[in-house]
């Protein structure tokens, strides 16, 4: 059964194919949108505005450090440069230059860092974004988003681009589950309650969000009625909706696509820590490199299912 | 007040040199830390860019779209922009005394948050030309004939990410951007020939596609001639290999303490006092 299917969700669009077709879409609305390129704009889906504006499409090569600082310095003459690369090469490869040349002087540059998570499958774990969160987390003055499907990154894309200030947006390579309709509304730092639930809260991001709407399904069918948040919004995270759903459901599951370390599972986790502790569990990709493989074996592999959130759920709720 | 390029006349520039490098000893002196020599061997340079007719700026509007700018990429070298930015109008003198102390905007290296004039937030080597690159794409989309100018450091040339910044200006024939490499001889530990040895800087850097000069860059004539030709080169990258030396202008004085590139440390009172004495 494909992700998303028990709770009713159609396959709709990857993010990045999603980020890609908003971007040029609102080359004309934006006019100082530019992007910067290492190369991997047919993977990272900035090529359809490069083609459409090509003055406006700059392609460094493979040169991750420069990428970045350029697109400091286009910034700094009133450019809004959307910066993209692998979520791997864009963090880990350029991290000085995202903290130098636009963290620190606050430039508006939005970093768009595809194929995140090990959901990339065959190409391994070299190409797979899996600390990139937490890196993004750790700069001030950096807003981290990672949206769960097209329309809600086509709308992040469009709140980056009029966000005034860093931002790094994570997107995925495969096609994801369609979860919302045009009508959602998507606003930088404010979590979408999937669906509501009073016995225990799951807070996703990304692809996780669909398979915790499975989970939830599968824990319906149990008597636990979850609480589904897409917290598409890392830094700042919605505070208050944490809160309540630590106050209202007494127990919080996080599920994403990262590292135990530093992701949406920390953040939450603050927040809970800080207001109203109650027990929490962790569905992440843990401490580890994973593998080549397909992408779904891979998250069946490493924990990222259905069934590994609904038992985390019951352990959780259980202590 | 509106965009201009100030130009003084040589003995003037003279002068003002002089006034930047009494200015420098002075601020870190009296901030207890910093980097004197460093600041001290792109005097003339600085002083060409801000008082020979280069950087068109208005002081009391910063952040005017049409002006040149400058990046320090060796930040390091923080006092010479400070004493420079001072004398062409930015904040009074004595403001840069507060080099460096708890409140102060004049941070160790450049921050342009805190400070309207400042370019770049440099101070981790080898990102300053990069941001020039960006800058320099950004003002010719806009169909400005604005330059930008960015200084980088001999050692600082180990960073590979200036190489990256070097093939991409070329790419795209930036013939706004002014790139000079400080070449005073020492980094951190040592002479830059012992510690990672790229010269001939010219040699390597015009196959990529650049106007590349090499010039004795502490004689202000000399530094003048190169910014006049840089800024006639319209269609590609101009590179100026400004061969200096480390604390020039007052090198008879760190003579006598035996350590000739002093890096990264002021001058005593003592010695700070001998230097401006020799300064005249």
């Amino acid at each position: 059964m494909a992700i998303g299917e028990l709770s009713g969700y159609q396959m709709g669009q990857a993010t990045r194919d999603a980020f890609g077709e908003a971007l040029a879409d609102l080359g004309d609305e934006f006019p100082n949108v530019v992007t910067v390129d290492g190369d991997v704009g047919n993977s990272t889906r900035t090529e359809p505005f490069a083609e459409k504006y090509p003055e406006r499409g700059f392609n460094v090569g493979i040169a991750e450090s420069n990428m970045v600082s350029v697109a400091g310095g286009l910034a700094g003459t009133g450019k809004i440069p959307v910066v993209a690369s692998f979520a791997c090469f864009l963090l880990n490869n350029a991290f000085d230059q995202i903290r130098m040349s636009v963290a620190f002087p606050e430039q508006n540059v939005k970093l768009v860092g595809s194929h995140a998570g090990i959901s990339i499958g065959e190409d391994g774990p070299s190409q797979m974004g899996i600390e990139d969160v937490s890196l993004a987390c750790s700069l001030p003055n950096v807003s981290v988003m990672v949206p769960a499907d097209g329309v809600s990154a086509k709308k992040a894309t469009r709140a980056m681009v009029g966000h005034q200030g860093p931002t790094y947006l994570r997107l995925g390579r495969p096609k994801v589950p369609a979860l919302y309709d045009e009508s959602v509304h998507f606003q930088i730092g404010k979590a979408i309650t999937l669906k509501d639930g009073s016995d225990a809260t799951i807070i996703a991001n990304g692809i996780m969000v669909s398979i915790a709407a499975d989970a939830a399904k599968m824990l319906e069918d149990e008597g636990v009625n979850t609480r589904v948040i897409d917290m598409h919004t890392v830094k700042p995270v919605d505070r208050a909706a944490v809160v309540a759903a630590a106050k209202e459901t007494g127990c919080i599951i996080v599920a994403e696509e990262h590292l135990h370390h530093g992701g949406l599972g920390a953040a939450v986790a603050q927040v809970v820590s800080e207001e109203h502790p109650v027990p929490m569990g962790y569905v992440n990709v843990g401490d580890c490199y994973a593998e080549s493989g397909d992408p779904m074996g891979l998250l069946e592999k490493y924990g990222l299912t259905a069934e590994n959130i609904v038992s985390t759920v019951k352990a959780v709720k259980s202590r | 007040m509106a965009l201009e390029a100030i130009k003084l006349s040589e003995e003037e520039m003279l002068a003002k040199a002089k006034d930047l490098r009494k200015n420098i000893i002075k601020m870190t002196t009296e901030a207890g830390s910093g980097h004197p020599t460093s600041s001290l061997s792109a005097v003339e340079i600085v002083t060409g860019l801000y008082f020979g007719g280069h950087l068109r700026l208005d002081p009391e509007n910063p952040a005017d779209p049409d002006r040149d700018r400058f990046i320090l990429s060796k930040g390091h070298a923080v006092p010479v922009l400070y004493a420079a930015m001072a004398e062409r109008g930015f904040f009074p003198v004595e403001e840069t005394m507060s080099l460096r102390k708890l409140g102060s905007p004049f941070e160790g290296h450049p921050n342009l948050k805190r400070m309207p004039g400042i370019e770049a937030s440099t101070g981790s080597l080898g990102q300053g030309l990069s941001i020039g690159v960006g800058q320099a794409l950004g003002l010719r989309l806009d169909g400005k004939d604005s330059n930008v100018y960015v200084m980088i450091g001999d050692g600082e040339m180990g960073e590979g990410q200036v190489w990256e910044a070097i093939a991409a200006a070329a790419k795209y024939k930036l013939g706004n951007l002014v790139a000079i490499i400080d070449q005073n001889g020492y980094q951190q530990t040592g002479a830059t020939k012992d510690v990672l040895d790229l010269t001939p800087f010219a040699d390597k850097i015009a196959p990529f596609g650049w106007h590349t000069q090499t010039i004795n860059g502490n004689d202000l004539g000399e530094a003048l001639g190169a910014l006049e030709k840089a800024d006639a080169v319209t269609d590609q990258p101009s590179l100026i290999v400004s061969q200096t030396q480390k604390g020039f202008g007052i090198l008879p004085v760190l003579e006598t303490t035996g350590d000739l590139n002093y890096h990264g440390k002021p001058l005593s009172s003592e010695l700070a006092e001998k230097a401006l004495a020799h300064l005249g």
